[in-house]
């Protein structure tokens, strides 16, 4: 095993008590810091491959490493220490009485000190715009407030590897972009994002290491770019190409690099004609 | 002058308890056969709005209601809400909230049942269902063992089964892949054109239905901001401060202020730059 990764599958497969094959040796390999988006058609065995990650489920055939241990012989509460994973339907997740002891619980039960549980909470509450339905009960908030407010929870304690199922249903443009801001802020402090997402327009400007699994085998492991010009990978995993990479392809004079913000296409476009055309 | 399906009459909703009202003075009139797109950023009040076209406010979430509803020349506040269900179809975000029988066709049935048809109009009305939809392979089936696309069809089924003159889908794709969401969106649009059934699409994420919404209304802190064509709607400055997710081929499109009208998809987009250079 390499020293610096943090996770690791050696040819796991895994099989439901149904006898349903939802992995087929899959081998993978996941360092600090990185990002990586986990995308393909619904039952590909995304969520299947993510709750390996914190023990919920422990391979059929093969090993699952994280942080050296093998999820065989750690506790999920051991693991989720490190691991956080917040689910895609926020009902599975909720329980307390009040939104602010929800983002406190697991801090608490983690027997962080009292100054540092408080901090956390503000920092969460206010981040995810729920600082004001702090006494409200989880259950009176919408659905998209719920979603936030399981992120926000998981956050809270601040795990070395956050995992994201689907982060975006139902949520807004100001959300999305914070959720790109936090992803962005984690990467710098060495932490590592898994985001399981069908929201390629989402994904897209953050340039993710890109995972495509089709029927529970992964397809494609690869730079975003890559993967989404590759015409063939895309049917094949019920994918579509994001907006912005789909022009760059599209147009006859274009940067070296695809676009990667709505920002930069604009100032590069700007730029061409006042440039005469010329390209660059 | 076109048949006014639904119409809102300066209509104000609180929901018991809350501080602010829900909607507020909302002002609107959506003609027979139209394909409308319902944005807005998270608490806009899109979710307010489509109860109300159904019943469920006020028949069953209490409040201050003020000013009138009418749905095909029904005042909603005077109608039950299984009267409204014949008129209008609601589709859920997730089929599981939707699908609960056995089999596809009891599931289908189900509505029909609870009409008191006769059984021979309930077989034929299943029939035309799945055909239109094209999953009549499946009547047999229990839903559990369909794909998300395949459970999304089934649930349009079950509600297109009642002869609804509008069609409402609240997030209909968001959790599905983005080729089976292009296509339940294809559908949806087929069924449109084919039967002229009015729809009502509730959506975050607006590409799939830049090229399909003959009309954008656009809710923002309970009001009505915004109300027109895509071209004229996308471009406005407003919609992002508000946090409304704009297609990225539009959001360029309208930075780069070309004077010309503005481009909704990437193919727009691409062939006017590659002719400018």
């Amino acid at each position: 095993m390499q020293t610096d990764s943090i996770i690791e599958f050696s040819r796991v497969s895994y099989i439901y008590p149904n006898g349903k094959r939802a992995l087929r040796d899959v081998s993978l390999s996941i360092k600090a810091g990185e990002v990586i988006a986990v995308v393909g058609e619904n039952g590909a065995g995304k969520t299947t491959l993510v709750k390996h990650m914190n023990g919920l489920l422990k391979p059929t055939i093969g090993t699952v490493r994280v942080f050296g241990l093998d999820t065989r012989g750690v506790s999920v509460a051991q693991l989720s220490r490190r691991v956080g994973i917040v689910f895609q339907n926020p009902h599975h997740q909720l329980f307390a009485e009040t939104v602010e002891e929800e983002v406190s619980f697991a801090l608490k039960n983690f027997q962080a000190g009292e100054d540092v549980i408080k901090s956390r909470v503000e920092w969460a509450l206010e981040f995810f715009g729920l600082a004001e339905y702090r006494t409200a009960s989880p259950f009176t908030l919408s659905e998209g407030e719920k979603k936030r407010l399981t992120i926000a929870a998981v956050m809270a304690w601040k795990p070395d590897v956050l995992v994201l199922d689907e982060p975006t249903v139902g949520q807004d443009f100001n959300y999305r972009e914070k959720l790109q801001q936090v992803i962005r802020q984690l990467r710098e402090q060495g932490r590592t994002v898994i985001i399981v997402s069908h929201d390629l327009e989402f994904l897209w400007p953050l340039q993710p290491r890109t995972i495509v699994m089709a029927r529970g085998e992964i397809l494609a492991d690869d730079r975003a770019d890559r993967v989404f010009t590759d015409g063939r990978l895309l049917t094949e995993a019920h994918l579509r190409r994001p907006q912005l990479l789909e022009l760059w392809l599209r147009l006859r004079v274009k940067p070296e690099r695809p676009f990667t913000s709505t920002g930069e296409t604009v100032s590069w476009i700007r730029g061409l004609h006042q440039r005469g055309g010329e390209g660059g | 002058m076109p048949q006014s399906i639904i119409e809102f009459r300066n209509f104000s909703f609180r929901y018991a308890g809350a501080r602010r009202d829900a909607l507020r003075g909302v002002n609107l009139s959506i003609q027979e056969g139209e394909v409308v797109a319902l944005v807005g950023p998270s608490g806009c009040g899109k979710s307010t709005l489509l109860r109300s076209i159904i019943g469920l406010i006020p028949h069953m979430y209490r409040g201050e209601y003020s000013g009138s509803v009418i749905v095909d020349g029904m005042d909603v506040a005077r109608t039950p809400v299984s009267r409204l269900a014949t008129r209008v179809g609601y589709i859920f975000q997730n089929p599981e909230n939707q699908l609960f029988m056995f089999t596809v066709r009891k599931d289908i049935a189900f509505g029909l049942e609870n009409l008191a048809l006769p059984r021979h109009e309930i077989v034929r009305r299943v029939d035309w269902a799945m055909k239109t939809l094209g999953i009549e392979g499946l009547a047999d089936t229990p839903p559990h063992e369909l794909s998300d696309g395949q459970k999304q069809r089934v649930a349009i089924a079950g509600v297109l089964a009642m002869k609804p003159k509008v069609l409402i889908l609240d997030e209909p794709t968001s959790l599905l892949d983005p080729v089976t969401a292009e296509s339940v969106i294809t559908q949806v649009k087929e069924l449109h054109d084919a039967l002229g059934i009015t729809l009502i699409i509730a959506e975050h994420r607006l590409d799939l239905l830049v090229t399909i919404a003959s009309r954008f209304i656009v809710l923002d802190g309970g009001r009505v901001i915004l109300d027109g064509p895509a071209r004229e709607v996308l471009g406005r400055p407003e919609l992002q401060l508000i946090g409304v997710n704009i297609p990225a081929a539009a959001w360029v499109d309208s930075h780069l202020r070309s004077g010309e009208e503005l481009a909704l998809t990437v193919d727009e987009l691409a062939d006017r730059l590659n002719n400018r250079i």
